[in-house]
């Protein structure tokens, strides 16, 4: 092993250059095929925005007016472009205020790589100015991070976060670095990261598994799939739809896993979860087979584990060997990529069709339809809705916008009735339900998406938590589309207070600023909608420009999401009123 | 499922905040780490971590699964204690005086095997190998005559079935 890596460094150490690790830094980013950044500078990181500075013709960086939108501009473009993300910031507050973002990222396994300066070596620990220990503090809630001391170690670790960041399943690595890192030179030559000994990052299809898998499909009559955004990162789309088509399975989304299938497929029978759709929640107990690809059961998608899909055979296509049996004991896990499983199980799959199964999803649908969905999307009583303005964003978007959302009332209702046709298309913040996610996300999305429209669907609660990334909309001009669904309260947490604590609206009601006003003043167009019958001609003209634009809806102040999983319940037990 | 006494061994890369990054695990499940002990293994370059938790099998595996997910985690298992070879060690700090004037110290060094380090004119030092319940027995009967200082490592365990490291990393280099 030694030898090896000694042999590799002789050949290369005429290729070197002698720079200084800032530099590096910059040249390691354009390695990866970076040109885009976000961040904020201060004092311990201001030798590499010197460089920066130096080589703006090749990297772009974009000041973010907080750290945490750097972060969530990053996963934005991540997760729209499939690309790793980077943010930067400086030491002390400038780190600690990626750490959202960063577990953010984590969560829902974003490649993000986050780039911090730390006061020089001789100061660690010494409580220096703007010293922070991020390494320990982002420790739980990184796939890896490092600290880099001397500037030599600049072009492995570089290459190895963003092997780590990607591969397999991906996740946020933050590397921090050193002031005299920065300064101090070295022979440069970069090597991309191919492996690391300790690190496998997917496992291989076993053939076994895949064999029982097409076993338990083939003999069963009532199978049921529910797909993650396993099926995204691995870029399995294809074969999702394949699987589903040959075997003539429904399949139902998990929020991230949203647009990973057209979402007007025949088969595709809506979304699982709290506020997901009557039949994909209340079938799950039903099925005889319950096929789960890339998703990892989690609590908002269960409901009541000892009441979840206990019928049923669970078969688990999953990346993620810590993942198989954390939460539901399943029957047959097939590890690896799903691309590569979906591929080899394909083959051994009969067609089928499973008419009389797929009419009871009909049949749950008609029954939703009734009591919400038509409510939601075409109300008549006064007061506009927020499942209104969805609808009329998918009508007036061709379905082929990409839709980030927030977290509350607002995101359930995009995630309900947002429609796709392409994948990568529904941005949001699943596992960490990060408040003040969606604006910034937007603006990375439309960065990592130039051609395609990018419209952000925010509550009034969250939209006032990154409020100032507008200064980055209007500064670069980034022509994202921004709807603030506003019913004058913490919506999501007032149902609940409605619906658990008696009605005691303790800090959910908010007295809000004029935003348009707030837009106006960033110099953006904007307009606010009251009445239904200004909707959808002001979507129309939000959709039609090419510039930024804002647009508030006065939605209802105490409607309701449903259908609802209380917390702790079965999913057979879901509320449709 | 029932707890018991479960023995977790990590091979890791030698990295400055994997101790950090492990112990965390534990936190975030909130079980307590009953005893640790990190050391060098029998391969070059690579570390070993034996964890003793009492646990269900259900938590050992999955701690020994969200171990083995740290990037700089070669491998980990779980052992109970009938898989293992396990040992620990013990330091008893005693005043020298008491060698003279209590006979009954002799006798506990010698029905207890244990060894006596050093010995100065204040004090003496005994040490002690062996499962954690004869440590405690030994600790018992010293104490009545005034124990100055005690310290116990943590487990050190060989499971009795391989584990098959060097086939691993192997693995990875032909790769």
């Amino acid at each position: 092993m030694e030898t090896l890596k000694a042999q590799k460094k002789d050949k290369k150490k005429s290729t070197s250059i002698r720079i200084t690790g800032a530099e590096a830094i910059i040249h390691c980013l354009l390695a990866e095929g970076v040109d885009l950044i976000y961040g904020y500078p201060g004092g311990a990181i201001m030798p590499v925005y010197d460089e920066l500075y130096k080589f703006q013709d090749k990297l772009t960086h974009i000041l973010t007016r907080h750290e945490q939108g750097a972060t969530h501009a990053a996963q934005g473009y991540a997760r729209v472009s499939g690309r790793v993300g980077v943010a930067m910031a400086t030491s002390g507050p400038g780190a600690t205020n990626l750490v959202t973002g960063l577990a953010d990222a984590q969560i829902d396994s974003t490649p993000l790589v986050c780039i911090t300066g730390q006061v020089a070596r001789h100061l660690l620990g010494s409580d220096a100015f703007q010293e922070t220990d991020i390494v320990g503090i982002s420790t739980p809630v990184t796939k890896w991070n490092y600290q880099i001391t001397r500037a030599e170690e600049i072009p492995e670790i570089m290459a190895k976060a963003f092997y780590i960041a990607k591969s397999g399943r991906p996740g946020a690595v933050l590397v921090d670095i050193t002031k005299n890192a920065q300064f101090d030179e070295l022979d440069f030559e970069y090597e991309k990261c191919t492996g690391v000994r300790s690190y496998k990052a997917a496992p291989d299809p076993d053939l076994k598994a895949i064999e029982k898998a097409a076993e338990l499909i083939n003999n069963a009559k009532k199978p049921y799939i529910v797909f993650g955004q396993g099926v995204i990162l691995g870029e399995a789309e294809e074969q999702l739809k394949a699987l589903v088509e040959k075997a003539g399975i429904p399949a139902a989304w998990t929020i991230l896993g949203l647009s990973a299938m057209d979402t007007d497929h025949p088969l595709n029978v809506g979304m699982v979860g709290m506020h997901g759709n009557y039949g994909p929640n209340v079938l799950t107990n039903e099925c005889d087979v319950l096929i789960a690809i890339g998703m990892r059961f989690d609590d908002r998608v269960t409901g009541n584990l000892e009441t979840y899909a206990k019928q049923a055979k669970i078969i688990h296509f999953e990346i993620d060997p810590a993942e198989v049996n954390k939460n539901v004991k399943v029957d047959v896990a097939v590890l690896g990529n799903a691309k590569q499983t979906l591929d080899l199980l394909l083959p051994l799959v009969n067609k089928n069709e499973h008419k009389e199964w797929r009419a009871e999803f009909e049949k749950k649908h008609q029954i939703e339809l009734e009591t919400v969905i038509e409510k939601d999307i075409h109300p008549t009583k006064p007061g506009l809705t927020m499942g209104e303005v969805i609808e009329q964003i998918n009508m007036a978007s061709g379905q082929k916008a990409v839709i980030v959302s927030d977290v509350g009332q607002h995101q359930m209702m995009a995630c309900r009735y947002a429609k796709f046709k392409q994948s990568k298309s529904n941005i949001t913040s699943g596992g960490l339900g990060t408040m003040g996610f969606a604006l910034p996300a937007a603006i990375g999305a439309k960065m990592g998406a130039m051609d395609r429209e990018v419209v952000a669907i925010i509550g009034d609660g969250g939209y006032q938590m990154t409020i100032q990334e507008l200064g980055v909309i209007f500064q670069h001009n980034v022509p994202v589309k921004i709807v603030v669904l506003n019913n004058d309260h913490l919506g999501m947490v007032r149902q609940w207070q409605e619906l658990f604590f008696e009605r005691r609206y303790a800090s959910t009601v908010m007295t809000n600023p004029d935003f348009v006003k707030i837009a106006e003043g960033y110099h953006i167009k904007s307009k606010r909608v009251v009445e239904r019958s200004e909707l959808k001609d002001a979507v129309e003209e939000m959709m039609a420009s090419k510039d930024p634009y804002f647009l508030e809806v006065r939605v209802e102040k105490e409607d309701n999401v449903f259908p609802m999983v209380p917390t702790g319940a079965s999913i057979s037990d879901i509320r449709l009123k | 499922m029932e707890n018991q006494w479960y023995t977790i061994s990590v091979y890791s890369e030698n990295h400055v905040g994997l101790l950090n990054r492990i112990s965390g695990i534990f936190l975030k499940r909130h079980i307590n780490i009953e005893s640790l002990n990190v050391s060098k293994s029998e391969i070059e370059g690579v570390s070993k971590f034996t964890i003793v938790i009492y646990s269900t099998e259900d938590w050992a595996i999955k701690i020994v699964n969200q171990i083995e997910k740290q990037v700089e985690v070669i491998k980990a298992y779980y052992h109970t204690d009938d898989e293992t070879i396990y040992q620990e060690s013990a330091l008893f700090k005693i005043a020298s005086h008491l060698l003279f004037d209590e006979r009954q110290i002799q006798n506990i060094i010698k029905e207890h095997h244990s060894q006596i380090v050093t010995v100065s004119r204040e004090f003496f030092v005994l040490a002690k190998t062996g499962r954690r319940h004869e440590i405690d027995e030994m600790h018992e009967a010293l104490e009545p005559y005034g124990i100055m200082q005690f310290v116990r490592t943590g487990r050190i365990a060989v499971s009795k079935a391989a584990m098959p490291i060097t086939n691993l990393l192997a693995e990875f280099q032909n790769q």
